[in-house]
């Protein structure tokens, strides 16, 4: 143990947190211990509604609206009791002493104000720094963060910003008083991967820099891993177990750990092409742009064969949802067509038979606002049936039945319910039979999985493919979520700024030469061996990482112009 | 900033288009009042003949759609026609009465903006305290209580009582600036209780609206005290609405303000508005509609424009 018992800066213990709802007071935390050490970096893991947040918030001793502190409960910074302490003594903590770092540096940078202004206020508020010392410290922490521009990037306002250059800023920002202890809630959450290593790299280094100790929040274990020097696993406001990061991966002792540690395993066995057959979805060398604006996808072609599973990956921005559209009909081309069976598909749904229509499904990402929450379980998924197969009475409530058994939520009990009842994955669940409802061959799956804890989208996946395998359904499955490709898909289409650069067979993809675009996709991908950042920094060089390295592909190298397979 | 010029530019466009619609809608709605123009100019005894003089005489033989149109083309270079009671210019008439609007106006919202900001600012951050909900009462009963009533109390009060401020709002050429303000107090203090509690109620609401936001939690992870969360980082974001709301208790400053000008004597053109339409004088009553319409559509255009100017997004695209 490299941390001592003097060292000690952050001392939680029996921290318990009630939450108000439904007109009463419920245990969101139920009693956890946690000690901090100056520069120990400690991960916080588990699911949503584990709790993580509130601690992270609590360690400066801080309650969100709709939430207290319970009496007995004890949070010590730096020998000073905070849940006793008055309002503006915890708030002189604030920012100079504890600084936080928010999931969406985008939503959490005030839009009205440069980010220099945001930057230099707390240290100007507590007297830390001048104005101007406090700007030049700034433009020092970015440099140090490798913004690019960092003398010009301050005087910008968030919008202007991209989101994971927001995110270094928020992180100087933390950095501005140079804090004993910075919270991180998330923060590469909403991230793409190559933008994620750039962040996880420069929050490590300035954390090393300065020795600051930190709780880093996070639901993925592999990100954890880089950045920790202990790991605690929290489940339903309790902890589960803490270990130092090395013993916690190799040897976690926990059921509940180890059942996190697994969730990767689920991979289904790659299907070949059906032979002589027809693509079921034929895109052919689609232009696309929303009301005339640039080109969002220039000459996207690909096949996708009865049966089959194409994932389509690449980062937000790439295209991957507006070719779904295209598909769809809600887009129509500006160039090419998309053939269903060889045969030519109206450009818009419009002009699209039912028939046609009843084809292409959708599942959304956001299953929360993809289904009407006043409307009941029953309709949501009656409505395609009656509508496409015209059923009524008897013979639609027998659909609704059936429809439910498919997708392993009891008919009896589910039927009457109304979506706000129900859990993430059972209202995603309830989106599948919303789309099997039409009896479709094709189902564009957007990110189904990107918005649910690790082991509810395994579920769901078990499902899809249970489903798939029933019913030859072939599915388009959109994710920026490279684990997942490599469990469910049987092809892959690699898509960059609107254009296909890569597409083949799932083992094929997986197997190197690859393109450098899927190669740097790949490689950005964080595992779950501690020293994988770091190895991964050391090849490619601190400076060839995110931005940089897409920059830095070669457009000559041969993998480039060969991306048909 | 180019952008800015071509939205407002469409803007006035579209408020020209409006104002067009709303000079036909008011032409015609006088036009249906009952009972014959010339009848009401000369009254009882007029003999048949001197009716058909008359008639002729003012074009109210033609099709209304070319008195529209001759209307309309005069009007367009602010000639409004003359009054058919004294035969006077219309724009003579109300050309000064509407200066005076203007000025009470501008007297009550200098007062009445700022101070309804600063207290939307206290209560929303006294929020849900005593303060919040006596202001809260105390601007509702203002806005509740007819112009009128709040008149005469404040009549009552100012001059009868206490004897600080005159009740009538006369004015003369004469008079000093000082003087003018002093005696124009008491209606514009009326005016300004009754457009208070708009503006502060939206003021707390739209700032109250934006204290879940992240980047308030943020501002107060920082460290920031909560007037500085408040003043800071959420008003700058809540302009919008407000501004809004303030453009529209502008207009309500200039065309609503009958009553406080009867109650205080005050030659405005509410006024002007009340005498023409008693004495079917239609070239003012038309032009003094024309004037509202185009006070709303201008306020407005300017709130419009206001809340662009106040979003930093559209103010420094990327």
């Amino acid at each position: 143990m490299k941390f001592k018992e003097s060292d000690v800066l952050l001392k939680i213990r029996d921290l318990k947190i009630q939450g108000y709802s439904d007109e009463t007071w419920v245990d969101i935390i139920k009693g956890v211990d946690l000690t901090l050490h100056r520069g120990e970096v400690m991960g916080l893991i588990g699911e949503s509604g584990a709790g993580k947040s509130t601690i992270g918030a609590a360690a400066m001793g801080y309650a969100r609206d709709g939430t207290r502190i319970v009496e007995g409960s004890s949070i010590e910074f730096d020998g000073m009791e905070l849940t006793n302490a008055s309002e503006a003594d915890k708030r002189a903590l604030r920012g100079s002493r504890i600084a936080y770092v928010a999931q969406s540096a985008a939503a959490s940078f005030n839009p009205a104000h440069k980010l220099i202004d945001q930057h230099t206020e707390a240290p100007v508020q507590y007297r830390i720094k001048k104005r101007l010392e406090a700007q030049e410290d700034a433009i020092e922490l970015y440099e140090r963060l490798r913004l690019p521009n960092p003398q010009e990037i301050g005087f910008r306002y968030p919008h202007q910003v991209s989101g994971g250059q927001l995110q270094r800023a928020m992180t100087a920002m933390a950095m501005s008083c140079r804090p004993d202890m910075i919270i991180f809630d998330e923060p590469t959450t909403a991230l793409d991967v190559t933008t994620q290593i750039e962040v996880l790299a420069a929050i490590r280094d300035i954390v090393d820099q300065f020795n600051t100790a930190a709780i880093y929040i996070t639901h993925d274990l592999a990100v954890v891993a880089q950045m920790a020097d202990t790991i605690k696993v929290l489940l339903k406001g309790e902890e589960v177990e803490e270990a130092p990061t090395d013993q916690m991966l190799s040897n976690p002792k926990e059921d509940y750990t180890k059942s996190l540690w697994a969730v990767r395993s689920f991979t289904v066995e790659q299907k070949a092409r059906p032979k002589d057959s027809v693509p079921l979805i034929s895109i052919k060398n689609v232009d696309a742009s929303y009301s005339n604006g640039p080109k969002i996808l220039d000459d996207v072609s690909f096949d996708i064969y009865e049966g089959m599973t194409v994932a389509v990956v690449g980062e937000s921005g790439s295209g991957k949802s507006t070719t779904a559209r295209v598909i769809t009909g809600l887009l129509p081309p500006s160039k090419g067509e998309v053939l269903f069976k060889g045969e030519p598909f109206p450009p818009s749904y419009k002009d699209r038979t039912k028939d046609q229509l009843r084809q292409c499904q959708m599942i959304y990402q956001m299953a929360d606002t993809a289904l009407n929450p006043k409307v009941q379980i029953s309709e949501i998924i009656g409505r395609p049936a009656q509508f496409y197969s015209g059923l009524k009475g008897t013979a639609l409530k027998n659909r609704v039945d059936e429809l439910l058994d498919l997708i392993e939520l009891e008919p009896a009990k589910y039927y009457n319910r109304f979506p706000p009842e129900l859990s993430g994955g059972q209202k995603q669940r309830i989106g599948i039979a919303r789309a099997l409802a039409a009896e479709p061959s094709f189902i564009v799956c957007d990110e189904v999985t990107s918005a649910l804890d690790q082991l509810v989208a395994e579920g769901i996946l078990r499902l899809l493919d249970r489903l798939q395998k029933e019913l030859n359904l072939a599915y388009m499955f959109i994710t920026h979520d490279l684990a997942t490709v490599r469990s469910i898909a049987d092809e892959v289409v690699v898509m960059q700024n609107g254009q296909v650069v890569e597409q083949g067979p799932k083992d094929d993809m997986f197997t190197p030469p690859h393109h450098p675009y899927t190669d740097l996709l790949l490689s950005s991908v964080p595992e779950m061996d501690p020293n994988w950042l770091t190895t991964l920094l050391e090849e490619r060089g601190i400076d060839n990482i995110g931005d940089a390295a897409m920059a830095n592909i070669d457009p000559d190298d041969e993998k480039v112009e060969g991306t048909q397979v | 900033m180019g952008d800015i010029i071509k939205l407002v530019g469409k803007r006035l466009g579209l408020g020209l288009l409006i104002l067009l619609i709303i000079s036909i809608i008011i032409f015609f709605m006088v036009e249906l009042l009952p009972g014959d123009i010339a009848q009401a100019v000369l009254g009882q005894g007029a003999t048949a003949e001197n009716l058909k003089a008359l008639r002729t005489k003012m074009g109210l033989d033609d099709p209304a759609i070319v008195r529209y149109l001759a209307w309309l083309a005069d009007a367009v270079t602010f000639d409004f026609g003359r009054s058919i009671v004294t035969d006077e210019k219309v724009t003579t008439i109300i050309g000064e009465r509407f200066a005076n609007t203007l000025f009470l106006a501008a007297y009550a919202a200098v007062i009445a903006v700022p101070v309804s900001i600063i207290l939307g600012v206290v209560v929303a951050l006294l929020r849900n305290s005593v303060f919040d909900k006596v202001a809260n009462v105390v601007t509702l009963s203002f806005i509740s209580s007819p112009e009128f009533f709040l008149g005469y109390i404040l009549i009552l009060y100012f001059s009868v009582k206490w004897g600080i401020f005159p009740s009538i709002a006369s004015l003369s050429d004469s008079m000093s600036f000082w003087e003018l303000l002093n005696r124009t107090f008491l209606p514009a203090l009326t005016l300004v209780l009754v457009v208070m509690a708009h503006m502060m109620r939206m003021t707390r609401a739209a700032i109250i609206n934006l204290l879940a936001s992240p980047y308030i939690e943020m501002a107060k992870l920082k460290g920031a005290p909560p007037w500085k969360v408040i003043v800071k980082h959420a008003l700058p974001n809540a302009w919008a609405p407000i501004i809004n709301v303030i453009a529209l208790n502008l207009a309500y400053l200039i065309t609503g303000v009958v009553l406080v000008e009867v109650v205080f004597v005050y030659p405005g053109i509410g006024q002007a508005l009340v005498d023409a339409v008693s004495k079917r004088d239609f070239p003012v009553v038309q032009a003094c509609c024309l004037i509202f319409a185009a006070t709303f559509i201008l306020l407005n255009l300017a709130a419009d424009v206001g809340a662009i100017l106040t979003n930093p997004r559209l103010r420094h695209p990327k």
